[in-house]
């Protein structure tokens, strides 16, 4: 992203809660700022890089990232990185050992907890790591929080030299509200001192440090005991207290005005005192806490009787008219919902992929091949699993189709004797952790075919650049991976690599088909752009000629969103067998003319909405024999 | 708090739902409100359903309208504004834009879409002004104006005139010069007058 000027100090601004961050990254005098795209995290970095006076990257992963910042704080720099929940999975072996040597340069890991899964593969509360990690956590209840708690973070990160984790959740990370934003503070990085002591961690070292760690354990309590950020707001309705952090803490204001509340910003380590405090003034405490019963937990081992997920939900988020129903209960009050009229019965509107979108023709190809077993992965490309084309069979986690396929290859059981194996992977994920899946793959004589996506940019996420695009996070010029050449240094032989273009839809099919036969790893990669990217060029719309279309639905089985079906019919066939018919047309306002679904279409009833030349086909790649 | 005006921004992803609610949220905001505004936008990309929450008075907490307390629901699609009427509350009004978006499982014949989208609504007893954004966009000459046509038509249905929504929509517009800005006050009166007329014939 380009640079832009940023708005001057005192000015109140709607912003979300990652605009937030960002803002306060710059005003903190960070050095380094590193990511790698994940909903709802996306939106920190991006917005950083258009800050001036720092360095910002997409890096392949989010271990990579963490390193980075590492690195920079290691130097004296102050250093950031962010990522979604699952990202720290990623990058949790760094941190296992940082919070050992701690920083020089404070460094804060923002987390984006998506809770309520709007865009994951799972939900986690990423507040566990500061307790595994022994590392300060940080909750913000709003946007100014998240600035306000960010800047804070940087001090507590080089006074105690510890990493601190800021953890945010999808409520937070994408609610827009208003910060005063202030000053940028320049802040010089002292160089990188050697101290092997302290920063090579092997066990002689490492050993050293773990007293260290649960030294600064109690004096992190200490400081939370005190922090600002964990405050008591007394109540005149003494019957329920309530303990609660993030986002909860303004349902739980909104839905108790009254009541005393803990609020706790500075929630790991958990400060006991301040909890007793507000226990002594309530009847009864109620830990209001997404998503996992931590803090509660905590309080029970220390001798506290608290309530918390015994009425409350584990999973998903709370809101008001989650808690209002459950405290009633507790208190044993009637409860009147707002609202009389129940959510309609509805159909779905899962997220579709979108017009033209190279995978259809990749998916429209897969649901037409038999005998398959597909191992998926983590992209736009995992709606495979939808329909109309039902052809992906798994998603794990970054990368896991590889290992999966082959698992799925020395694992077969009789159902699958036969069964061909195929993986797909999207070009970012590929980089991101598929790379050694696959190597592992050709290492172990593994039988599958992968088909590797590459529409040049993280699409799921809003197409993000990588190093397979050649561009970097300000849309410069960067070094561009060359994905054949990858995967044959990998291991896969150069005949087993085809390079097609998936909107030809005979040779997409044809390699497949031969591919999946032979008994070795096979790497077929598609070439073309995502739609929603620069480097895709509309063609001339197509649209369906009425009197012609036969009603086959042949085209509606390439699943493009641009295809409506105008009526439908019934059909019986000379063998007696009744079949649907489902005449089409297609919306030509947004067709951008891939020709996906002339291909299929036997009447050739689908023609250019202004007549004009053949779509025009990409000359195939060329490293197949 | 019960002092805050709660509007439901309602459509589907790629509709401009978002930006619409946001700039409902800066002409809250120019008149001195605190706001939030918060989705629920499924995946990130295209194509799914999106509703967007704006809350607005002296001071706002929780970010979520909660179901039965929405003062206005603004539905950019058909289908979608029914979706959500148990959001509104008691005498709240819906302002529906008529298009019908067909998603693709309903095309494979998997599910129904709804056949009178509007009477339904009506059935539940909220009250509901429908009218044709997206031909009104297109008669000005870009369907893409169907997202200010939209906010004109939620102009007069505020605690606040419509001047000053006016004024940040077309703000927006400024760096693209005049003509857009012409176009798009056109599409603003323009929402205004259709939900005046159906509202009057109602």
């Amino acid at each position: 992203m380009a640079a832009v000027m940023p708005v001057p100090a005192a000015s109140r601004v709607l912003m979300s809660g990652n605009e937030a961050v960002a803002r306060a990254v710059w005003e903190a005098g960070v050095k380094v700022a590193a990511a790698y795209p994940g909903t709802p995290s996306t939106e920190m970095l991006e917005v950083i890089s258009t800050y001036p006076d720092l360095y910002a990257e997409w890096s392949v992963n989010e271990k990579v990232s963490l390193e980075v910042a590492i690195g920079c704080a290691y130097a004296g720099s102050r250093a950031f990185c962010c990522m979604k929940h699952v990202g720290m999975n990623v990058a949790s072996d760094a941190l296992m050992t940082l919070t050992l040597t701690g920083v020089i340069g404070g460094l804060v890991i923002a987390i984006a907890d998506d809770v309520g899964l709007s865009s994951s593969q799972n939900e986690q509360d990423s507040r566990y790591w500061g307790r595994f990690a022994h590392v300060p956590v940080l909750e913000p209840a709003d946007s100014q929080e998240a600035y306000a708690m960010t800047l804070v973070a940087y001090e507590l990160s080089e006074k105690l030299q510890v990493p601190v984790i800021l953890r945010m959740t999808t409520r937070i990370n994408h609610v827009k509200s208003l910060v005063t934003v202030g000053e940028r503070g320049e802040h010089v990085g002292a160089g990188f001192n050697k101290e092997p002591g302290r920063f090579v961690m092997v066990p002689g070292n490492a050993g050293k440090r773990i007293p260290l760690m649960f030294a600064r354990d109690i004096k992190l309590r200490e400081l939370a005991e005190t922090s600002e950020l964990n405050f008591i707001e007394d109540g005149s309705d003494k019957r329920v207290g309530f303990i609660a952090s993030g986002p909860a803490y303004m349902h739980v204001k909104e839905s108790f005005p009254n009541a005393p509340v803990l609020k706790l910003g500075f929630s790991c380590p958990v400060p006991f005192e301040k909890c007793r405090e507000l226990a002594g003034m309530v009847e009864q405490v109620v830990v209001v806490e997404e998503v996992e019963p931590l803090v509660e937990t905590e309080l029970k081992a220390q001798g506290l009787k608290v309530i918390g997920k015994e009425i409350l939900p584990l999973q998903g988020e709370l809101s008001p008219n989650v808690l209002k129903p459950a405290i009633a209960k507790l208190l044993g009050e009637p409860f009147t919902e707002t609202t009389t009229l129940a959510p309609m019965q509805l159909f779905p509107r899962p997220p579709t992929m979108c017009v033209a979108c190279p995978h259809l023709g990749v998916y429209y190809t897969l649901s037409q091949v038999r005998n398959l077993n597909i191992s998926g992965d983590i992209g736009c490309y995992t709606l495979g699993a939808g329909h109309p084309w039902q052809a992906m069979d798994t998603c794990v986690s970054m990368g896991a189709s590889m290992g999966v396929a082959l698992g799925m290859d020395k694992g077969r059981g009789e159902s699958d004797k036969d069964k061909r194996i195929v993986a797909v992977i999207g070009d970012s994920t590929f980089l991101h952790m598929g790379m050694q899946g696959l190597l592992d793959m050709v290492y172990n004589k593994g039988n599958v075919t992968v088909l590797l996506l590459d529409n040049r940019a993280v699409g799921m996420t809003g197409g993000q650049d990588n190093p397979g695009n050649g561009r970097d996070i300000h849309g410069d010029e960067a070094p561009r991976i060359d994905f054949a050449k990858l995967v044959s240094a990998l291991g896969v032989k150069e005949e087993r690599i085809h390079k097609v273009n998936p909107y030809e839809l005979p040779v997409l099919f044809k390699t497949i088909r031969d591919e999946v036969k032979v008994p070795d790893v096979s790497v077929i990669i598609t070439d073309q752009p995502c739609v929603l990217i620069k480097d895709y060029h509309k063609l001339k719309p197509f649209e369906v000629v009425e009197d012609k279309c036969t009603g086959c639905g042949n085209c509606i089985d390439v699943g493009c969103p641009a295809i409506h079906v105008t009526r439908r019919g019934k059909e019986v066939k000379a063998s007696g067998r009744e079949v649907d018919l489902a005449f089409v047309r297609i919306e030509t306002s947004v067709c951008t003319g891939c020709g996906l679904c002339v291909q299929p279409c036997a009447p050739k009833a689908i023609v250019h909405h202004v007549p004009t030349s053949p779509i025009q086909l990409v000359t195939k790649g060329g490293c197949a024999a | 708090m019960s002092d805050n005006t709660n509007i439901l921004v309602v459509g589907i992803g790629g509709q401009g739902v978002m930006t619409a609610t946001e700039i409902l949220a800066e002409a809250a905001i120019a008149l001195g409100h605190d706001a939030k505004k918060t989705e629920v936008a499924g995946m990130a990309q295209r194509g799914g359903v999106v509703s967007s929450h704006l809350r607005f008075g002296k001071r706002v907490l929780s970010p979520q309208i909660t179901p039965g307390t929405a003062d206005v629901l603004l539905g950019f699609e058909s289908a979608e504004a029914l979706r959500w009427q148990h959001m509104l509350k008691r005498g709240g009004i819906t302002l529906m834009n008529t298009a019908r978006l067909v998603p693709p499982v309903v095309e494979l014949g998997l599910f129904d879409y709804p056949e009178d989208p509007l009477a339904e609504i009506r059935k539940t007893g909220n009250k509901v002004v429908a009218f044709d954004a997206t031909t009104i966009a297109q008669n000005l000459g870009d369907i893409r104006l169907g997202n200010t046509v939209m906010l004109g038509a939620i102009a007069d249905h505020l605690p606040f005139g419509a001047e000053t929504l006016l004024d940040c929509v077309l703000k927006r517009f400024e760096r693209k010069g005049e003509k857009m800005v012409e176009l798009n006050r056109r599409a603003f009166e323009a929402g205004r007058a259709a939900v005046g007329e159906a509202a009057a014939l109602a």
